[in-house]
Order: structure tokens, then sequence, then C-alpha cells
């Protein structure tokens, strides 16, 4: 019995010092790809579901539309409503709108503008139609119907 | 030269680094959001000029595949009420699409270029003198109500547009989810996308509602 306990004076301590290192390296992941949220969206956003998705290139070419029904239905009622950036829009304001994020781009982007309409799978055509016509009078024919990937198929 | 005495380097603990950075790592945890915005894409049409009169419809109405949704969601495709499930229209639109009733010389030369997979199934299928002439003629019009649920209108986008890569990707000889995922910077794969699609218009209209 004694011939095995000879060899025990070995450390069995789990070296830590590359810990920080492997915590550095998950931070910068996350640094790298986080994305601040800079609106907070106020209405429903429940997002179809589509087989046939293609992928947003550039996303420094992307506007956000939000379409749904109002969360604070006290406040704002239940009909749908279209929100842009913090507030919520009538549909004559969205050429103002797209304008406004056109100025943000460059010139030789700003025809590549891409609309990203995220609608609520409750809402009725009539007033993403609205939306659409405001989107073809300002010149920002890019449109993507954001939605979620179905798991079949 | 003198030689003083042995001096301890002043050290900064390190021992904390650990947890400052896991604060960090935590925040950026929480407050990630990793981009994953996808979507279907669609080019609207340009704007209407007031100065000039609306186009006069060329198109014969066999190569045009009509769609309509009405408020309570039922759809009319073609004229007649559709009453299968969503997921056959993809097949009725494909269909359609390589239906080469009466081809133009374009149209013979596409059906030309076309793996004899895809052509075995037009000869066997196809050819019908009611629906639509050749791929380069034919699009798909859809027209829904100020009530049709957007639901039922992505499903429906949705369908026409799987029907179109669905023979992009038959074409070159890949499944859809490879046509899907092409990458467009790459040189191989854009001569590949456009292989697929030349000659074959994705004709989508999508008329106002009433």
């Amino acid at each position: 019995m004694s011939k095995f306990k000879k060899n025990t004076s070995a450390s069995q301590d789990i070296p830590t010092a590359a810990l920080p290192d492997i915590i550095f390296m998950l931070l910068f992941f996350f640094m790298v790809t986080t994305v601040m949220r800079e609106t907070d969206i106020m209405v429903k956003q429940q997002l179809p579901k589509a087989s046939q998705l293609t992928k947003i290139e550039r996303k420094s070419l992307v506007s956000y539309i939000y379409l749904g029904e109002p969360k604070n239905t006290s406040l704002y009622g239940n009909e749908p409503k279209i929100q842009t950036n913090d507030v919520f829009v009538d549909v004559d304001d969205i050429i103002q709108f797209v304008n406004q994020e056109k100025d943000k781009l460059s010139e030789v982007e700003r025809d590549q503008i891409t609309m990203s309409m995220k609608v609520d799978v409750d809402v009725k055509f009539g007033i993403v139609s609205d939306v659409q016509q405001e989107l073809r009078e300002a010149n920002a024919r890019r449109v993507l119907y954001s939605s979620i990937k179905t798991a079949d198929l | 030269m003198p030689r003083g005495k042995k001096r301890d380097t002043p050290e900064v603990s390190s021992g904390s680094m650990a947890d400052i950075a896991f604060l960090l790592l935590i925040f950026f945890l929480v407050t990630t959001t990793i981009a994953n915005d996808k979507g279907i894409m669609l080019l609207l049409p340009p704007k209407v000029d007031p100065n000039e009169p609306p186009p006069d419809i060329t198109k014969n109405d066999r190569n045009i595949f009509k769609i309509l949704a009405n408020s309570q969601d039922n759809l009319l495709v073609e004229d007649e009420p559709y009453t299968a499930p969503i997921s056959n229209l993809k097949d009725d639109v494909k269909s359609f699409i390589l239906n080469f009733g009466k081809p133009t010389e374009e149209g013979i030369a596409l059906y030309s270029s076309l793996p004899s997979s895809m052509k075995a199934k037009i000869n066997a299928t196809g050819k019908r003198a009611d629906s639509s002439d050749d791929p380069t003629e034919c699009v798909v019009s859809f027209k829904a109500n100020r009530g049709t649920s957007y639901d039922l209108y992505i499903q429906v986008l949705d369908a026409i547009n799987s029907a179109y890569n669905e023979v992009y990707a038959e074409r070159v000889g890949i499944t859809v989810d490879e046509w899907l995922s092409l990458d467009r910077d790459d040189d191989i794969q854009k001569d590949m996308y456009n292989k697929g699609r030349q000659g074959i218009p994705r004709a989508i209209s999508i008329a106002e509602p009433d």
C-alpha cells in the first residue's frame, strides 16, 4: 500500500494565471459584436415567419420602421401605429424621416438605403401599403420585410 | 559604482484584474444584441410621374399569374378561389413560370440552356396553351386588400419568391438553401448567381390595394 503513496507531492492546483486572458478574449468578442439598442420599441413586435430570407449586407444602410399595435394601449389606443426612432409618426412624416436617414449617409450610398419594415403579424395590409407609397414617394425603394425563418423546410 | 540594496520592485496587485474583466464582460453580455436582421427583400417601383399617363398593359393575359387576396384572407388565384393549402401555391407559381407554352426566340434559347432534368419536367407537365409563353414574358401579379392580414401578405410573397429561387437554384444545380447563401462578393459565386438569374427576371408586381 505505501508503495502508492510515495509520489503525492505533485501540485494539484490548476494554474489560473491565464484566466484573465480568457475573460478578456470573451470580453473583446462581445465588445466587437455588440450593438447598443438605440430605440425603445413601443409597438408589439411579433414578426411573421417566412422561408426565403436574405441577409442584410451592410447594416449602416438600413433604417427601421416599426409597425404594430402600441404596447401601451390605454395611452395610445389599439390601432396600429408607425414608429420611427423613438416616436410615433403619421404616414405623412415618413418622407421626412427617410430624408433624415439619407442625410446620414454619404452621397453615393443614398440610393442604396434599405428600409427594414418590422411589422407585427396582426397588422392589416392597408397601413403597410400606405407606408410603401410614401417610401416610393421618398425614393427609398429597397424594402426588407423583416421576418423570422421558419423552422421546418 | 555604488550598488544599493536590492529593492523590491513595487507591484500593482493584479489579482482583481479578472474581476474587472468579468464585470465588463457581463455588461456587454447583457447589452449585446447580435445582429440577425433577415427578411424578404423587395424593390418597390419608382414613383409615378403625374405628367405621364400610366403605361398601357401590353402583356398577354395568359402571361400574368394573378393572385388576389380579400379582407377575409381568402385567395383568388387565376380567377378561381384557392382552396388548397398555401404551401401548394409555390408549385403553382413554379409551373406557371416554367410553362413554355409558346416560347419566343429568346425563350427557346433559354429552354435549351436549362439542365435536362428541368427540360423533362417541362415536357411532362408544361406547354399548356392557357399558361405563360416563356419565363422572359411572365409576370406574377399580387393584389391584396387593405384588410388583408400582413401575415398572409408575407406568406404569399414568400411563396412567389421561393418559386423563383427554386427555379434559379435548380438551374445551377444547387439546393435552395445554398442558393440563398451565395455570397455575391465572391467571384465564383457571383457567376453562379448571374447564371441562375440570367434570362428569368423575378417579375413580381404588387398592385396598390383598393
